[in-house]
């Protein structure tokens, strides 16, 4: 039975982050978007021990030692990432927690590499964990990965080059966390992408080092690091799914199903930048006495009410397509496009919402004094990471018609 | 608690109107608008569907099922993605009667509602829009005027579906109530009323098997009891129905665009492949099936806060801009994907455009 009203319990999650969004990371997003490459310790903290002892923040999402239902656990991640992201989206991929890596652990890893890998995640310091794909010559196209595993005994050793690897540094550094990185490596060149799998490296393992963070358009709260792998050995044990590699690309498509579950979650966070920008210019309107007239007709309607509407109608297509495809992960069904959909939307679309924000404001909305132009740029990401909104069209496209990836490309 | 999948009564008649579209009125769609009629054994078979006659309460004849608003958008999005005039044509009698027995009293709905629930399909139909340019149906020109107990009712109307054998018309019409300022008042006038004129069958870019015609009242004493409930909330809640049902259909067509136009992609070769496999022609087709599955979510939401009778004007309001908007490029995009051919009336790409046009600025053309 349709229904469009979020559970009483999800509801009451929302408001938490809510005020948590507006009093604990609003009031600072501003400075470490100008700061840039240092962190918030003081709220980390927080959110490390707040995710503790109360059970909200997507840190404690995954962990089922929660007493709560967990009948809806990707569709509440998605909401309570969307509120996190309303407050900043910078901060909330700061925030410590088990993140992309925890969601290929929870995706591929067998049930005694999860206790072993996610354990580090109750424990008294924060923790992070980071997923490293792109490579210098590769983004969109991960099948061509360059970065090797090669067996050695009871050992694998890596070498390569990752970069734009989100929180690569909280999660990499030793002295930053206890953390680690899930690395994507061939094991067999020859085989594309069938050869490809995750290894989990953890932070200070000799032979991986964070070389460099980069300076960004945006979300500068959240580190964005290069690692570098030189002989870099890990235990045999540390490899996420089977060590054989199939005859087809199966193995390849099972490392790809964790972005059905990541892609819902990364639209959830444009949605909350988009609805920043949104909710700032409904309240300036409505300071100027500016209304916005719903149900009359269009040639009576303003253009300042013609793009609001826009944007309105933009921004909750965008959410009703991103809770879809949680939804029915919670449900156990195959999301795949649904996901790429969520996302393609989502990411698209923050991107006009945040920037037409900017240009409703007029020369105010160009100024740091205010936040758009900053939402404008933390806005753009989502276009981009977890796959671009090209690569997002090409699997939609894939599978409404029926294609695999050789007969569209 | 979120859920997107309909309840299993709603799946059966979906089930039901499925087949029917595909089976019955699909083939007829170019027929249809190439002669500017619709079979009347078509219409017949349409009506015993049952579309009508389902919520009408039993003592007055009908099936007795309760009304909802997400039922309405999936039959009207199902029908209208076998042929938008054919489905407006087969749901018009609905405009009378959801009307009435959501906002008539009990008297008018006992002599109006069971003349819906016979073996034979009733026309009826809504006058609501007006051939002007400013026309806004939340301010119309057509005036209701105080005369003694009766009212006074004049003005043209336009478009109006069926016009030339509807035997009763919801109008909407401004209602000077005293000092504040005139609000549209809901109002049924039969087909003999005096002073009410028939005008000559309209010729539209779309919509061409549906009938429409103008209509004029010159002075038409109306009694008190043909009036509907005039409060705010089911004023809005009348053109909140209207806007669902009416973007239920840009749902249904913009679909059948974007299936016709897949399918001839994937056998449409060029260039040794099938042009489908080009990214120009795929990203255009992933964005329509996109957008086709986001202009449904919008709908039922209005369509669910109407179930709950919540007020929904914002989102019946966005969900119709955002589908009439959407269907127009879904369309469009449709006709470009078949390239010249998408020009050729011999595919009905360049129908489903035609008939999307309509979305934007027509209205009370139907009712979920």
């Amino acid at each position: 039975m349709i229904d469009y009203e979020l559970s009483p319990d999800i509801a009451a999650t929302r408001e938490q982050l809510h005020m948590l969004a507006e009093h604990a990371m609003r009031p600072i997003a501003r400075d470490y978007d100008e700061r840039e490459h240092e962190k918030p310790w003081d709220f980390i903290n927080m959110m490390w021990q707040l995710s503790k002892n109360s059970g909200i923040g997507p840190g404690r999402e995954k962990d089922k030692t929660q007493p709560r239902s967990d009948s809806e656990r990707n569709l509440r991640t998605c909401v309570a990432v969307e509120e996190l992201s309303w407050g900043d989206a910078g901060l909330y991929l700061a925030m410590p927690g088990p993140g992309l890596g925890g969601a290929a652990v929870m995706a591929a890893g067998t049930p005694e590499q999860k206790e072993r890998f996610l354990s580090r995640f109750k424990g008294e310091k924060p923790v992070w964990s980071a997923m490293a794909i792109t490579e210098p010559g590769c983004g969109s196209d991960s099948a061509a990965i360059q970065t090797t595993a090669v067996r050695d005994g009871d050992h694998w050793i890596l070498n390569g080059t990752k970069i734009f690897c989100t929180s690569g540094l909280m999660a990499g550094d030793p002295s930053k966390s206890n953390g680690f990185i899930v690395v994507w490596a061939t094991v067999d060149r020859s085989a594309g992408r069938a050869g490809i799998k995750s290894f989990i490296v953890n932070a200070g393992t000799p032979g991986m080092t964070v070389a460099k963070c980069e300076d960004k358009l945006g979300i500068r709260a959240s580190d964005t690091a290069t690692l570098i792998f030189e002989d870099c050995r890990i235990p045999f044990d540390h490899i996420l799914g089977s060590a054989e590699v199939p005859k087809t690309s199966e193995g390849f498509k099972g490392v790809m199903a964790t972005f059905d579950a990541t892609r819902p979650i990364v639209a959830a966070s444009a949605l909350g930048v988009g609805r920043a920008a949104l909710d700032f210019v409904r309240d300036e309107l409505k300071r100027q006495n500016i209304p916005i007239r719903y149900g009359i007709a269009t040639h009576k309607l303003t253009v300042i009410e013609r793009d609001f509407m826009d944007m309105e109608a933009n921004l909750q297509a965008a959410r009703l397509l991103t809770w879809r495809a949680a939804w029915m992960m919670d449900r156990g069904q195959k999301n795949n496009l649904e996901a790429s959909m969520a996302k393609a939307k989502a990411g698209l679309v923050v991107t006009q919402i945040t920037q037409k924000a900017v240009e409703l404001l007029g020369p105010l909305g160009y100024s740091r004094d205010l936040m758009l132009e900053k939402w404008m740029r933390d806005a753009k990401i989502n276009d981009i990471f977890e796959g671009t909104q090209q690569i997002n069209m090409m699997i939609i496209a894939r599978r409404i018609l029926g294609y695999s990836s050789k007969e569209l490309s | 608690m979120i859920n997107f999948e309909l309840d299993e009564d709603q799946q059966l008649i979906r089930d039901t109107v499925v087949s029917f579209a595909r089976d019955e009125v699909r083939p007829h769609a170019r027929e249809a608008d190439e002669k500017g009629t619709i079979p009347a054994e078509l219409v017949q078979k349409g009506w015993e569907l049952g579309l009508v006659q389902s919520v009408i309460p039993e003592d007055l004849g009908g099936f007795g099922n309760a009304h909802s608003a997400i039922t309405g958008a999936v039959v009207a999005e199902e029908l209208a993605y076998g042929d938008l005039s054919i489905a407006t044509h087969l749901l018009a009698p609905r405009l009378v009667t959801v009307p009435t027995l959501e906002f008539g009293s009990d008297a008018l709905k006992k002599s109006v509602l069971p003349r819906f629930c016979g073996e034979r399909f009733e026309a009826a139909s809504a006058a609501v829009m007006e051939p002007r340019m400013d026309f806004d149906a939340s301010a119309p020109a057509t005036t209701l005027k105080r005369d003694g107990d009766d009212y006074l009712l004049s003005g043209e109307k336009c478009l109006v579906p069926l016009g030339n054998e509807a035997r009763q018309f919801l109008v909407i019409a401004s209602l000077a109530n005293g000092t504040g300022a005139p609000h549209a008042q809901a109002l049924l006038v039969d087909r003999e009323t005096p002073g009410l004129t028939v005008g000559e069958r309209e010729r539209n870019m779309g919509l061409k098997a549906l009938a429409t015609t103008r209509i004029t009242f010159d002075g038409c004493k109306i009694p008190r009891e043909q009036l509907l409930d005039g409060n705010e909330a089911a004023s809005a809640r009348l053109a909140n129905l209207w806007r669902v049902a009416q973007g239920a259909m840009a749902v249904g067509v913009a679909r059948a665009a974007y299936d016709y136009a897949r399918d001839y992609a994937r056998d449409r070769r060029a260039f040794g492949q099938a042009i489908a496999q080009k990214q120009a022609i795929a990203f255009m087709l992933a964005e329509m099936a996109m957008e086709v599955d986001a202009m449904r979510l919008l709908v039922w939401e209005a369509a669910w806060r109407l179930d709950r009778h919540e007020d929904a004007t914002r989102e019946a309001h966005l969900a119709k801009r955002y589908t009439s908007d959407m269907a127009l490029k879904i369309t469009d995009n449709a006709v470009q994907v078949l390239g010249g051919h998408g020009y050729i009336r011999d595919h009905l790409v360049e129908l489903f455009l035609r008939n999307a046009r309509s979305f934007s600025m027509l209205e009370g053309l139907a009712i979920a």
